[in-house]
């Protein structure tokens, strides 16, 4: 089991709060927020960041 | 072992895969497909990559980053040509098909003609799916032409890439449950039933329940066969069970997930997945 040592505070997209994220977390890792929204993690020029989370497409699956 | 993993969403399988081979001792480079460009009049980087696992849950994005990959040099598992086999029903069962490989009866028309002809003479009940589609999503039972003539009608109107092409099939009356057998290398060494007694579609994403799955060795020379015909080097293996005429493969998955498999079975799918790739990378 990856063992994750520390967390890192960062902004919803969606409400401005305060969303609590792995420092190990890759981007495309989901994260639920108590607002409700679906977030994606991704890397803003090495920065982890929040954004909305895709909807799922016509063409998702297996 | 350098290892690139392609994905676009990082679930269960992507996340244990990625933590697996590091365990291993492997160096892994995630390729978060949203994050990724290609120039034509520029190498990918990525120079010491060994292998390439696919995981987009995307079809286009998989078949584009595995093609692209190919492209470059790299070795990328499962490869653009399997995913396009398993993507495409009409392509899968007919493949299928030409090789002696038992499937359900199934019926190809260009127009709603033909279709609900054609669908006349395989007799009713039918399910009519989607050419490209996954998850049990717009898959749809007609008991009769009047709903088919309907169904066919929504397919029409959708933008569906193959909305013009009609995929119908015979509804196979088989138990509450079917057979996900995975092929991983030259070897199907797990899978699972999937049940579901109050749907007959029986997509775990639609709710059916997964449990362990007894593989004898009809079941284990069946999915190398299908694993022959497709190609690939990871495939999760649909298969129904008919009473007259044992077992029909459905459909088969050039990306497919595996935590339920994982979790009743006590089998450790990427593991089993690294060591295999390990043996063809050294080959």
């Amino acid at each position: 089991m990856m063992i994750r040592s520390a967390m890192v505070s960062l902004k919803c997209p969606v409400c401005g709060g305060e969303v609590q994220v792995d420092d190990n977390a890759l981007p495309g890792e989901i994260v639920e927020h108590d607002c409700g929204a679906q977030l994606e993690v991704y890397s803003d020029h090495g920065r982890l960041s929040l954004r909305l989370a895709e909807q799922i497409g016509e063409d998702w699956g297996e | 072992m350098i290892l690139g993993v392609s994905y676009d969403l990082l679930r269960w399988e992507e996340r244990n895969l990625i933590d697996e081979a590091k365990k291993a001792g492997n160096k892994v480079i995630p390729l978060f497909t949203k994050d990724l460009t290609f120039l034509s009049s520029e190498d990918a980087g990525y120079q010491d990559m060994e292998a390439v696992i696919q995981r987009n849950t995307s079809h286009s994005r998989a078949s584009a980053t595995s093609m692209l990959f190919e492209t470059y040099g790299f070795k990328v598992f499962n490869d653009s040509l399997t995913l396009n086999r398993c993507e495409n029903k009409l392509l899968t069962t007919f493949l299928l098909r030409s090789r002696g490989v038992a499937v359900p009866r199934t019926a190809i028309a260009f127009s709603r003609e033909r279709a609900l002809e054609i669908a006349g003479k395989l007799g009713y009940p039918v399910v009519i799916k989607p050419i490209e589609g996954s998850w049990g999503r717009m898959v749809a039972r007609a008991q009769d032409e009047d709903t088919l003539r309907s169904l066919i009608e929504y397919q029409e109107f959708t933008t569906l890439q193959y909305k013009t092409i009609f995929y119908i099939q015979e509804y196979v009356n088989k138990p509450d449950r079917d057979i996900r057998i995975f092929v991983i290398g030259d070897e199907a060494p797990v899978g699972i039933y999937r049940e579901n007694p109050k749907n007959w579609k029986t997509n775990t994403a639609l709710g059916a329940i997964a449990k362990p799955l007894k593989i004898d060795e009809e079941l284990r020379e069946l999915a190398l066969k299908v694993k022959e015909v497709i190609g690939g080097f990871f495939l999760g293996i649909d298969i129904f069970e008919d009473k007259e005429r044992g077992y029909l493969v459905g459909e088969v998955n050039g990306v497919p997930e595996y935590k339920n498999t994982v979790r009743v079975n006590q089998f450790n799918v990427s593991g089993f997945l690294l060591n295999k790739l390990t043996e063809v990378i050294k080959k």
